[in-house]
């Protein structure tokens, strides 16, 4: 498959993405640049981590008014996929195309370390390599990764399973009452929420880095465990599903 | 003509900023403190060019750039006669 990575100015995990994408993964992976209104065909785009425009104003709220964003908006209307990660989820999130915010974490303290998530759910196209309960190590990086919605919103994504990854304990357990989850929940996000996708299930972002934790060359390091590393199983679990698609669409053009 | 734009945390939303600024307050003796809420404030200048209406202008960027209406809440006061106030 092919995969679009978008440079704002201020990004800077970028390039980390496109190595993941090509090297790890061996797919074929363009660079497609903000001022750029063309998608040059690609069937996911990666909005990647990094302080697009310096976080003036508010993080992501500039990047959303680059030319190539509206050509991503068209791309997610007519059903293509698209992955925010970190400072890519908060432009998501400022374009609309997400629903909430990510404000300062309540620590307001700058994050980076490797934290657990539970994955909530896996008819998606974005995390369905595991099962739902699956704890996965993958590090965060951020100092604005507090995610807020209203309790309508929160509660509607709840019940259409549209919260993908939760912070959670190393054993994969989330405290009863919000105050006592300080020990896990990295940012102060409600409902431990780590990533969410929108409701026609096509666009999906969150705060944690799957190419940081998706290079087995870096498994000394990150994970002890043999196995494939948890990041990458979010590029595999896209991979599956266009293929998976594209198969469906072949079996229904030979009917 | 000056445009003055205030933003703060809407109601109900986290502001671990406020929080943290409410707590030195407490530290330093200021007991009375009961609550902080930080937000930004903006100065426009804008040219006697300004298309239609200046009111419904700066709305109109609040509501587009400068205010994330999901955290957010804005308002403006616009000074016709007195640019250089407040700078």
């Amino acid at each position: 498959m092919k995969w679009g990575v978008v440079t704002f100015p201020g990004s800077n995990d970028d390039h980390g993405t496109l190595h993941v994408l090509r090297h790890v993964l061996g797919h074929e992976a363009v660079s497609l640049w903000h001022k750029s209104r063309d998608l040059q065909g690609v069937e996911c785009v990666v909005l990647p981590g990094g302080f697009s425009y310096g976080d003036y104003l508010r993080c992501g709220a500039i990047a959303r008014f680059s030319p190539l964003m509206a050509a991503i908006a068209d791309h997610a209307a007519q059903g293509g996929l698209v992955l925010g990660i970190c400072n890519g989820f908060q432009v998501l999130c400022e374009a609309g195309l997400l629903p909430g915010a990510l404000v300062r974490n309540r620590s307001l303290s700058f994050i980076c370390r490797e934290v657990s998530l539970r994955v909530e759910s896996v008819a998606n196209p974005f995390v369905n390599m595991a099962l739902v309960g699956d704890v996965w190590r993958i590090p965060v990086k951020h100092g604005e990764g507090c995610y807020i919605a209203d309790e309508a919103t929160l509660d509607q994504m709840e019940r259409d399973g549209q919260i993908l990854l939760r912070y959670c304990r190393a054993d994969g357990t989330r405290a009863r009452d919000p105050q006592e989850s300080g020990d896990y929940n990295c940012n102060g996000s409600l409902r431990d929420v780590a990533g969410v996708m929108n409701a026609t299930r096509n666009v999906f972002g969150m705060m944690p880095h799957p190419e940081h934790g998706a290079d087995p060359a870096l498994r000394d390091v990150c994970w002890p465990d043999a196995g494939v590393p948890d990041g990458l199983r979010i590029f595999q679990s896209i991979a599956g599903w266009i293929a998976d698609r594209g198969q469906r669409s072949a079996v229904d053009s030979m009917r | 003509m000056i445009a003055r734009v205030f933003i703060t945390p809407k109601k109900g939303v986290l502001d671990p900023q406020g929080r943290a600024i409410s707590s030195s307050l407490h530290a330093l003796g200021f007991g009375e403190v009961e609550d902080v809420r930080m937000g930004k404030y903006l100065e426009i200048r804008l040219g006697s060019s300004s298309e239609g209406d200046p009111a419904m202008r700066v709305r109109a960027m609040c509501e587009r750039l400068l205010a994330n209406g999901v955290i957010e809440d804005f308002r403006f006061e616009i000074d016709q006669e007195n640019p250089g106030r407040g700078a």
